[in-house]
């Protein structure tokens, strides 16, 4: 395996409709790293992740996952998405939502393999939701779907994991649960998180990249009020939280 | 009921019917339950009305009419599919276009064909009693290429149904399966209009579906109870309809709308 950065992000610039949502965004993930996406609502968080994903196209710049253009590099992600893409009430279980991370890993023909579905019980056991495999998937809560979804991007055995506020609908003691085995699943593979809360956050990554149209990354241990207003462009209430 | 099976075995034309009705009812529970979970009943009808173009235009210029009527509604579902894709346009704006654009040539090429041609009227309203044996071959070859694509590719259409940008990102090819879902849409609707008609058709497709998606927690469920509640309103119209010798088209689709009706009362007692 080559020894390319997670992601580089190279001179980025994005803009909606002549509205620009990303300028100048040079980023380097390094293997292994836990990093956190922060910002104030419309400060280009979700646009990055897309752009990283391939689903976007830069206007400018070069994007690379682990040395390889996004839409190749992307099969080495697993995703989960801000909010759910797809209808509620769509007939799937768990198990065979889960089983769809398996495409582009499995055979093109026929259902999964015997591999795939030992793959995707593992990712629900991690999750501690394989008791619910069985079970349709809108009759999850919030914070059941959310595991359930982290779930099918741990089943792409994925070297790189993205996750899209991961916890912005679901209380604070899953919220915890969820970035305990995030931190966990480091050890294995790089994460990307966006949150909307950086003191939280702050407990659990190793460096948080601060958002609003440009870039601002800063060790953890370096946030500070004075520089959250600046990022918020407002004053911003520092909440005491704990570092290892 | 022994009067019916009398004339079962007397009369070629019922049973062509009958099987007519059971070879419909596969389309329409396989393709139906993705119409349904896909929210394109529209869609569906859009293409089912412009069909009427290429039935008109083939009568007048003498070639088959379910051939074209194949044809048309494969070429207004790849126009719909592909444009929805890659324009800004409003899909349900280009829908209603393509309907009332489909049966205006139709109306045209009907009022240019001379003599009244029951021929269209049975694929306005639907005969199931006049399916040929030609047709019956043709629609069982139709279930078939069905029955097999998406079995091929079931995972592949279920993941693009479910959540398109995640099959992206695991690398389907997702504008390939969503065009080639609406030309199976566009085959099954030609199968269905051979029972009930193309005014008819979009209730066949999507009823028994949404019905069996009141119990069945999977889409192969809802496939599976989808086609045989097909098979059970097609033949339960066609045995109604005989005895006091009404159409058998839309008394399929009355029974489909009542139990729909019942079985979505029950659903929602239920929840």
């Amino acid at each position: 395996m080559s020894t390319a950065p997670a992601i580089s992000l190279r001179g980025i610039n994005f803009s909606y409709g002549g509205i620009a949502a990303l300028e100048n965004i040079d980023l380097t993930v390094q293997r292994g790293e836990f990093i956190g996406v922060v910002g104030p609502n419309a400060g280009g968080k979700s646009t990055l992740l897309k752009i990283i994903l391939g689903l976007l196209k830069p206007s400018s710049g070069t994007v690379e996952v682990l040395g390889l253009p996004p839409e190749q590099g992307r099969r080495h992600i697993g995703y989960v998405p801000q909010y759910p893409r797809f209808a509620r009430d769509f007939p799937i279980t768990v198990e065979q939502a889960v089983l769809t991370a398996r495409l582009g890993q499995t055979r093109w023909w026929g259902g999964y393999t015997h591999h795939d579905k030992v793959l995707a019980h593992e990712a629900l056991r991690r999750t501690e939701t394989d008791s619910l495999r069985k079970r349709r998937l809108d009759t999850l809560s919030g914070g059941q779907l959310q595991r359930v979804l982290l779930s099918r991007a741990l089943a792409c055995e994925p070297d790189i994991l993205i996750l899209d506020e991961p916890t912005a609908n679901i209380d604070q003691r899953v919220e915890t649960e969820i970035f305990d085995l995030l931190k966990k699943l480091n050890e294995e593979m790089t994460i990307i998180v966006v949150s909307h809360d950086i003191a939280f956050i702050t407990y659990y990554v190793t460096r948080v990249a601060c958002l609003n149209r440009t870039l601002m990354c800063h060790e953890t241990a370096h946030i500070d009020g004075k520089l959250l207003d600046q990022l918020y462009g407002t004053h911003v209430h520092a909440v005491e939280h704990r570092h290892d | 009921m022994t009067e019916l099976l009398d004339a079962l075995s007397q009369y070629g034309f019922l049973r062509h019917a009958l099987i007519g009705g059971l070879l419909a009812s596969l389309g329409c529970g396989v393709i139906g339950s993705y119409v349904v979970v896909k929210r394109i009943g529209f869609l569906a009808g859009g293409i089912a009305h412009s069909v009427l173009g290429g039935m008109g235009a083939a009568l007048y210029f003498g070639f088959d009419p379910t051939i074209a009527a194949f044809a048309t509604a494969i070429v207004a579902a790849l126009i719909i599919g592909m444009v929805t894709l890659h324009s800004r346009e409003r899909e349900d704006t280009l829908i209603a276009a393509l309907w009332a654009a489909g049966m205006a040539t139709g109306i045209i090429f009907i009022s240019l064909t001379p003599g009244y041609n029951t021929e269209l009227m049975s694929y306005l309203f639907g005969n199931i009693l006049m399916v040929s044996q030609r047709e019956l071959w043709l629609m069982a070859a139709m279930d078939l290429l069905i029955l097999l694509l998406i079995g091929v590719f079931y995972k592949q259409f279920l993941a693009v149904s479910f959540d398109e940008e995640f099959a992206t990102l695991r690398g389907v090819p997702v504008t390939l399966f969503y065009l080639l879902l609406l030309v199976l849409v566009a085959v099954t609707v030609v199968l269905l209009i051979q029972v009930v008609g193309l005014i008819l058709v979009i209730a066949l497709l999507t009823l028994p579906a949404a019905i069996a998606g009141h119990y069945m927690r999977t889409l192969a469920g809802m496939m599976v109870v989808g086609a045989l509640l097909g098979m059970a309103f097609s033949t339960g119209g066609l045995l109604l309809a005989w005895q006091p010798d009404l159409p058998p088209g839309p008394i399929i689709i009355l029974l489909a709308a009542a139990t729909y009706l019942v079985s979505l009362l029950l659903y929602k007692l239920r929840s």
